[in-house]
């Protein structure tokens, strides 16, 4: 699979060997080509190599290193770039979502040093030195974590949009240790908000990982 | 978002040195409530100290039997902390009961204490706000206000002190410590915020560069008959439309003395005193509450949408006293 995010989530197999995400990006690169000429290729796959400054000669960018799921990565990026926007655009880590951008939805959730936060709130250059967690790193290769298999056994999301903030809460919920109950797990994972309503397949997964251990 | 330039600091006599020389220097420790601000261009620092790695991030129970907590603590270590839990539920409860885990786990103490209010005008700045612009006006008085406060208002500024934390920390008599390059001072939490009057924008005592470095709660052994009550819209993760922490000492059916302070209805965090004052001597029972709850909520004034706040937070002060004085 050719998937950026390679070795991490288990994408349902696609036949060609081909993920959905490049498709479309070669999609849009072919047809908007005409319009854009000599933009170079448009079907490139993003690597997690570090990248210049995204504007040329960025007066603002400093050298930020940041350590996301067990790889250090040297970046320059302005003081204002919040880490969930180097994640997603200076990484291309982009399984962690922007929902409201104000630490609102709980969509942009991580784990720093095992510790729940919400990524839109946090500067990348405050987040160095720590062991940053995103959706990408939390299977150990192609074995799932436990809460992904539970979500995917409990039907826990429908469009998905919420759903890696939800995996990386209910993460940092198991390593606090303080929910006992349903009620618990209700209370503990309301800062993460669900469009789709998947809220009780949510807690059917969490309770099932939590009785488990 | 302004632009800024962005430094650490290693130790608090450092930060206080720089920040003293620019107001326009701003402490960055959770950033919950300034990075947001800073999104909608509120506040646009030039320059940005991170203070999370200053050595102020322990809890300490003193000698006298009291408890020191560093400002740098987060809201969750602080909520969950077993001498906080046992000794001071009301704290640990009112912690709990807001934000959200990934915000609290962000939040510092001392943070949560400068929090911003929510009022929505204040947040845009296309809005006319004394708090935000002196002398601009207050779009709240005559708009939408059903978040906003019922006490502590001026015809200048209506807006309601968000913080859960505060209103328990304000029953509880809790100190703060503040180190500036002029020295260190301890300030009551009850005097630490400044009336609205005819300026909102002060908010608070503290001098510019000045920094608070820990929370200190005095020794009291009745707070374990503490509690707090918080009532909204949703059953989690917003803010209090009322909320009340009591404290309760009883000597069997009557009550030595009580603490009530008050949530979502105050331009600051709000002692009720003279609601202590007439429950000392009385019987516990729903008509010495409601007498409380009544003295409590005097000279409260109504806006067109937030009347209702009057009899609401009356009720949550008597549900607040009835559970305290339920506990065994």
């Amino acid at each position: 699979m050719q998937d950026k995010q390679s070795s991490t989530v288990a994408a349902p197999p696609s036949p060609a060997g081909v993920s959905r995400r490049a498709v479309l990006v070669a999609g849009a690169g072919i047809a908007v080509s005409p319009w854009i000429g000599g933009c170079g290729s448009s079907t490139q796959e993003t690597s997690t190599q570090p990248r210049p400054p995204k504007w040329e000669a960025d007066p603002n960018a400093v050298a930020v290193t940041l350590n996301v799921n067990g790889e250090s990565h040297a970046l320059q990026l302005d003081p204002r770039v919040t880490l969930l926007d180097a994640l997603r655009d200076d990484l291309g880590l982009t399984g962690t979502k922007k929902g409201c951008d104000h630490g609102q939805c709980g969509a942009c959730t991580v784990l720093i040093d095992g510790r729940r936060v919400n990524s839109c709130l946090t500067l990348a250059i405050a987040a160095q030195g720590p062991a940053i967690t995103t959706i990408e790193g939390v299977a150990q290769g192609d074995q799932l974590h436990p809460i992904q298999a539970a979500f995917i056994q409990h039907d826990a999301f429908q469009c998905g949009y919420c759903t890696p903030g939800q995996i990386c809460s209910a993460i940092g919920l198991l390593n606090e240790a303080q929910a006992h109950s349903d009620d618990d797990i209700r209370e503990q994972m309301s800062g993460n908000i669900c469009r789709c309503g998947a809220y009780p397949n949510i807690v059917s997964a969490l309770r099932q990982v939590m009785n488990k251990t | 978002m302004h632009p800024f330039s962005y430094t650490t600091a290693a130790q608090p006599e450092q930060a206080v040195q720089l920040a003293a020389t620019d107001p326009q220097i701003a402490f960055l420790a959770g950033g919950t409530n300034l990075i947001d601000e800073m999104k909608l261009n509120v506040r646009t620092p030039r320059q940005l100290i991170d203070i999370n790695h200053l050595p102020l991030d322990k809890i300490e129970s003193q000698s006298d039997g009291g408890i020191r907590i560093g400002a740098l603590i987060r809201n969750t270590e602080l909520a969950w902390n077993d001498s906080i839990r046992t000794g001071y539920p009301v704290l640990s409860q009112a912690i709990l009961s807001g934000a959200s885990p990934q915000l609290r786990n962000m939040a510092s103490t001392g943070g949560n204490l400068l929090q911003h209010t929510r009022c929505y005008y204040f947040r845009d700045t296309s809005s006319p706000c004394n708090m935000r612009e002196p002398g601009s006006g207050c779009s709240a008085i005559d708009g939408f206000n059903r978040i906003h406060a019922v006490l502590g208002t001026s015809d200048k500024c209506i807006a309601t002190h968000p913080s859960d934390m505060c209103v328990a920390l304000a029953a509880l008599d809790a100190v703060i410590h503040i180190v500036g390059s002029s020295g260190e001072r301890d300030v009551s939490i009850n005097e630490f915020y400044v009336p609205y009057g005819d300026d909102p924008s002060r908010l608070n005592v503290l001098k510019p560069g000045e920094l608070i470095t820990y929370v200190q709660l005095p020794a009291m052994p009745w707070a374990k008959r503490s509690t707090y009550v918080k009532v909204r819209d949703r059953a989690s993760y917003e803010f209090a439309l009322a909320s009340a922490a009591v404290v309760l000492e009883l000597d069997g059916q009557t009550i030595k003395q009580a603490r009530i302070a008050m949530g979502g209805v105050a331009t600051k965090p709000w002692r009720a005193t003279a609601a202590e004052t007439k429950l000392a001597g009385l019987q516990i029972g729903q008509d010495s509450f409601k007498a409380a709850a009544d003295e409590a909520l005097q000279g409260a004034v109504p806006r067109k949408y937030n009347a209702f706040k009057i009899e609401l937070a009356k009720r949550t002060m008597i549900k607040a006293l009835t559970d305290a004085a339920a506990i065994s």
